[in-house]
């Protein structure tokens, strides 16, 4: 059952992704429906499938790398459809989708089986600091996917040619603004999943901080934005400034995410 | 029956002979009248607008319609022949039609895409159906006409994109800021151009101006105009903090805003955008600005290129809309050609025989025990029925009259031949 609500919820998710490539070359009132119901389907069918997965195992599911990839795609899912809601910037899903879809591979090919929580899971904690570093994390997915699309909409105004996507893209004063409004949501998220990562690590280990890989690298990742959010503030970092820089702040996070599965070492071990 | 057209436009004749021509006011009405009442015209709609005057009718004979055309314009106009013949262009059949589509479908505009037309194409065809100057032919026509037309507009992108310099400006403007009521311009220097920018602006929901002239006076009727601020032309360096958008076309021969000052300026408004139009040759603002943060900097060639870049599109799109017409022309020439006297009588007569046969199986299925012999006599009986009441229509079908276009309809229209749909409400 959580087996089929999962291909089904990728399938759908392909299906707008392969329309929202079609979309950024010859887009019509057809295909931005077409990425809206499939996305839509796609999204409650995964919806049906994270709930599953909970009743079943009877914890939150994000205890390894699949749920963990499956879950963020999610929270990205989630807030495309708040974005498209307040913005209706259809074009906006050529720059998500393909990476929700490519989360979704990734996690369909990570081991699915429910294996029974490690005594250091087992705490309220669990839900409270995931749900938060993965929410943050995705506002901070769909500012990358914003920055690039303030990037190519300047470039095109900079260099006075005015190419194909020039007449669908929104304004820059409305990317740039999108894009700092996501990361003043994701910075406090960041924040409390630290906060709550550090008390969580005191009441398991017996020690706040460890010098643990992700730990270190959620503090880079913090720095980053803080800068992010303070050059803006006092020095009037916007704009392409502010793009690239929401750019690189989420590489750095895809790093620490997909670098630390790699190297397979230190306390986070089970994400 | 056949679609006509006689008229000139922007590309056959100046300005001064299309003023000559053309029809306005109470003026318009009197022509279209007198117009329908030539002897070779049965159906009649005049389209008069700055760019082009045409006559549509619905004639029998080209070359007598052409000539009683021709006598009546220069008539009415006052004009002489020679002046008339050479402007004006003639077209039948086929060819009418596709210049009428053309024509809605603003292809054989001046500027290609503008979207007047339609609306002028509109006025004709009411003043025409409260005249009561159209009938089958010509009704048909301009409503496909405005159909097609529509059909371009949704189809194709041929109106999507910007082809005046003051409209790509205001374009660019849009697509580096989201709310320009809330935005701050300058005006720098007055010329014309400017100006032209300037209300385009306002037109967009632009409320603040500020004017800085060199002549503080014309900067101070100009504020007036536009409900705007004027300031010494010496201070508008200060201004620059919270202006957003700048027009300049001052008649300086050198730069009057430099880099360095233009860093400052970003510096103190924190970074926030400027979009700097600079109209004036030669230029008067640094170019290298450009090369700042979130200022973007258009000279007139710039916006010229963006221009060009969209005349291109739409020539493309023109091309689309060519096909487009192509269809639509030969789905009207099908219904054209089904409004001759031949196949009208085959309609009927198929229409009467479908009838005959079907009132005869119904009656047979009800008394199946009936012989050969009753048979054939209720099916002759049948026959001579249709026979009869289809006699009178055909043989006025036939007939060679002056209003059998009428005549054609109304056999259609009261045999339900076309359907239940009737195309001529």
């Amino acid at each position: 059952m959580g087996v089929i609500l999962f291909e089904l919820a990728l399938t759908f998710y392909f299906t707008a992704t392969i329309v929202s490539i079609i979309e950024l070359f010859k887009g019509s009132r057809i295909t931005s429906k077409i990425i809206l119901s499939s996305a839509g389907i796609g999204f409650a069918i995964h919806t049906a499938c994270i709930i599953y997965r909970y009743v079943t195992a009877g914890h939150i599911p994000i205890t390894n790398a699949h749920e963990a990839t499956s879950f963020f795609s999610w929270c990205v899912v989630l807030i495309f459809f708040i974005l498209q809601f307040r913005y209706r910037i259809i074009l906006l899903s050529s720059f998500i989708m393909p990476i929700v879809f490519i989360l979704m591979l990734s996690s369909s090919m990570l081991p699915r089986e429910i294996k029974p929580l490690s005594p250091v899971l087992q705490s309220y904690w669990l839900g409270i600091h995931t749900v938060l570093a993965f929410l943050g994390n995705a506002a901070f997915a769909m500012a990358f996917g914003i920055g690039l699309m303030y990037l190519v909409q300047e470039h095109y105004v900079k260099s006075k040619h005015l190419g194909g996507l020039f007449e669908r893209l929104p304004s820059l004063q409305t990317l740039d603004e999108i894009n700092y409004r996501l990361i003043t949501i994701g910075f406090p998220l960041l924040t409390l999943a630290i906060i709550t990562g550090v008390l969580w690590a005191e009441n398991a280990w017996g020690s706040y901080w460890n010098w643990d890989p992700r730990e270190v690298w959620s503090l880079i990742t913090w720095f980053i934005y803080a800068i992010v959010l303070h050059a803006r503030l006092i020095a009037g970092w916007r704009g392409k400034k502010a793009a690239l820089l929401s750019i690189i702040g989420f590489l750095t996070i895809l790093i620490a995410f997909f670098g630390i599965k790699l190297l397979q070492k230190g306390l986070h071990v089970f994400l | 029956m056949k679609v006509f057209v006689a008229g000139l436009n922007h590309k056959t004749a100046d300005v001064d002979t299309r003023e000559k021509f053309t029809f306005n006011g109470p003026r318009l009405e009197e022509g279209l009248i007198r117009f329908k009442e030539l002897p070779d015209v049965q159906e009649a709609v005049i389209l008069s607008t700055c760019n082009r005057v045409e006559l549509y009718a619905n004639v029998r004979d080209t070359a007598k319609a052409s000539e009683s055309i021709r006598t009546f314009l220069s008539q009415f106009h006052n004009i002489n022949r020679g002046s008339l013949d050479n402007a004006l262009y003639i077209y039948d059949d086929i060819n009418a039609v596709r210049h009428i589509f053309r024509v809605a479908s603003s292809l054989d505009s001046m500027v290609v895409g503008e979207p007047q037309i339609l609306g002028q194409l509109k006025d004709a065809f009411e003043l025409a159906l409260r005249k009561k100057t159209t009938g089958i032919l010509l009704n048909r026509l301009m409503k496909k006409a405005i159909s097609v037309a529509k059909r371009v507009r949704t189809e194709t992108r041929i109106a999507e994109n910007a082809v005046s310099i003051s409209f790509a400006a205001v374009e660019l403007a849009r697509k580096i800021f989201t709310d320009l009521p809330k935005k701050v311009s300058m005006l720098l220097g007055a010329g014309e151009m400017a100006e032209l920018a300037a209300r385009h602006l306002i037109g967009s929901g632009v409320k603040e101006i500020i004017i800085a002239n060199r002549t503080y006076d014309r900067g101070c009727e100009l504020a007036k105009e536009f409900n705007g601020k004027p300031v010494k032309f010496d201070e508008f360096i200060h201004e620059l903090v919270r202006t957003d958008i700048v027009i300049c076309s001052t008649g300086a021969s050198n730069y009057v805003l430099m880099k360095s000052q233009m860093q400052k300026a970003m510096k103190e408004r924190k970074q926030k955008p400027v979009f700097i139009i600079d109209i004036s040759v030669p230029r008067n603002i640094d170019p290298e600005i450009n090369d700042l943060d979130n200022v973007y900097l258009y000279n007139i060639d710039d916006l010229q290129g963006v221009v060009d870049a969209n005349m291109f599109e739409r020539q493309k799109e023109a091309e689309k809309a060519e096909k487009i017409i192509e269809e639509e022309i030969e789905t009207f020439l099908k219904w054209q050609l089904s409004l001759d006297s031949v196949p009208t009588i085959i309609a009927l007569r198929e229409k009467a025989e479908e009838i005959k046969k079907q009132e005869i199986d119904r009656l047979l299925n009800k008394i199946p025990e009936i012989g050969e012999k009753e048979k054939k006599a209720i099916e002759y009986m049948a026959a001579a029925i249709i026979n009869k009441l289809i006699h009178p229509p055909t043989v006025a079908l036939k007939e060679d009259s002056e209003d059998k276009d009428t005549i054609i309809a109304t056999i259609r229209r009261l045999y339900g031949i076309d359907g239940e749909k009737n195309e001529n409400k």
